[in-house]
């Protein structure tokens, strides 16, 4: 598994806080008898950004998705600032935390998929908003503005009360990275994000991630193009 | 021979009964079947295997056996319970075993990735149920319970064996006394036909609007 490390930065030698952002412990993952990630260690410090890149079956995506919990963690530990994700070492045990405990420390990590996932039945406002009110109980009023903000961000700010499936795909793309921004996360995490989209839409994301990463936000993203995700 | 006073006197008994019986119990156990299949398929996905098992089995086999038998066992077997109230709950029992397929249909026809945004944003499984998948399946299974609300309909005669007098049954009842059935029938027919297909074009109406 090569990773492609954001220049000047070297893993796990972060310089704010000691503590890594994220930080994979020995894990291993299993489908039945076929072994994607045997005995993997790696951190990723805070505000450093990283592409996963390789052939495809190599394991990046599923790096992400254990992070994200969208996968069961076979073995070993994933820390987030420190914190324990999906299993906790309890005097010397390995301890599969509660789902809400899980969900606790997930809150700091957003993600952006392949194809998109936004809701088509919800307005792009209705996307964006639903995560900050239902989960984090914020009045629709200020969850709105918040949502606006990232649209802004986006720079898509003029569809907010269209619906996804009146978008292009680099909008749709562009509503699901202000989806997950306005959850407010630490970590970011992006898996293939233009590989579904056309050649001439391709830009319009990436730019959108540039400004993400300058912003100082922790990313990692998967991709099979080297370089450009 | 037909006889048009026959069907003229016929139609307000028949309507009456059609008003007062076979409406009231469809309606009723349309919501109620509607109510319980949602429950149904959600616990299924839901529950743990040892609970889901055992309910698996129990919908099969209501499924799997004849509602008049049903009718009668508990007619029978609670006979506290006035005829109409046995036959809200056999029939919306009954039918919410089939709806609770269909809604398994339009929820398992929900993608993946809809599953994984929701867990991706922390949504609890209350809430990815309510906001993101129920919306969306729904939409999808409706045309297929409109459906089973009309078979549902149309299986109301079965009330003759707990000896309801809903319209069908009534419909006989006048052909007896009257030396002729053809004018009572062609009646009832008509009247189902007259409350199913508004029932069937409404609901690909509501399909329509609910579609995005």
């Amino acid at each position: 598994m090569p990773t492609d490390q954001t220049p000047g930065s070297i893993p796990g030698h972060e310089n704010n806080g000691g503590v890594p952002r994220i930080q994979f412990e020995d894990v291993v993952k299993r489908f039945g008898s076929t072994t994607v990630l045997d005995n993997l260690n790696f951190n990723v410090g805070r505000g450093e950004r990283v592409t996963l890149i390789g052939p495809s079956g190599s394991g990046k995506t599923t790096i992400l998705r254990l992070l994200m919990t969208l996968e069961h963690l076979t073995d070993g530990y994933i820390w987030v600032d420190g914190d324990p994700l999906t299993h906790a070492r309890q005097d010397g045990k390995r301890v599969e935390l509660k789902s809400k405990q899980v969900a606790q420390v997930r809150k700091r990590i957003g993600m952006v998929f392949q194809q998109f996932n936004l809701f088509p039945h919800l307005t792009v406002l209705e996307n964006i908003t639903l995560a900050p009110r239902e989960v984090r109980r914020m009045p629709k009023k200020e969850a709105e503005e918040i949502a606006m903000r990232m649209l802004e961000r986006v720079k898509i700010p003029e569809q907010a009360h269209k619906y996804p499936g009146q978008l292009s795909g680099g909008q749709q793309q562009r509503v699901a990275i202000a989806r997950a921004l306005a959850m407010q996360p630490k970590v970011m995490l992006f898996d293939e994000p233009t590989s579904a989209l056309d050649p001439e839409m391709i830009k319009e994301v990436l730019d959108v991630m540039e400004e993400l990463a300058d912003s100082g936000m922790t990313m990692i993203v998967v991709s099979h193009a080297p370089r450009r995700p | 021979m037909w006889d048009t006073s026959l069907f003229i006197e016929t139609l307000p008994v028949l309507i009456g009964a059609f008003l007062k019986i076979t409406l009231v119990v469809t309606v009723l156990s349309s919501i109620l079947s509607a109510l319980l299949g949602l429950v149904w398929a959600i616990a299924l996905r839901e529950l743990p295997a040892w609970a889901a098992a055992p309910l698996r089995f129990v919908l099969d086999f209501i499924r799997m056996t004849p509602l008049p038998v049903h009718l009668l066992v508990i007619y029978y077997a609670f006979n506290n319970l006035s005829p109409m109230t046995v036959g809200v709950l056999v029939f919306g029992v009954h039918y919410s075993t089939y709806m609770a397929e269909s809604y398994r249909a339009g929820i398992d026809s929900i993608r993946k990735g809809q599953w994984e945004a929701a867990t991706a944003l922390s949504l609890p499984a209350s809430r990815t149920w309510r906001a993101v998948i129920l919306p969306q399946a729904i939409r999808n299974t409706l045309p297929s319970l409109g459906n089973w609300a009309i078979a549902m309909f149309k299986d109301t005669p079965f009330l003759i064996f707990i000896s309801v007098p809903e319209m069908v049954t009534e419909a006989r009842q006048f052909g007896g006394q009257h030396f002729s059935y053809v004018e009572a029938m062609t009646v009832a027919g008509l009247l189902f036909l007259v409350a199913s297909y508004p029932t069937a074009v409404l609901m690909r109406k509501l399909e329509k609007k609910l579609a995005y």
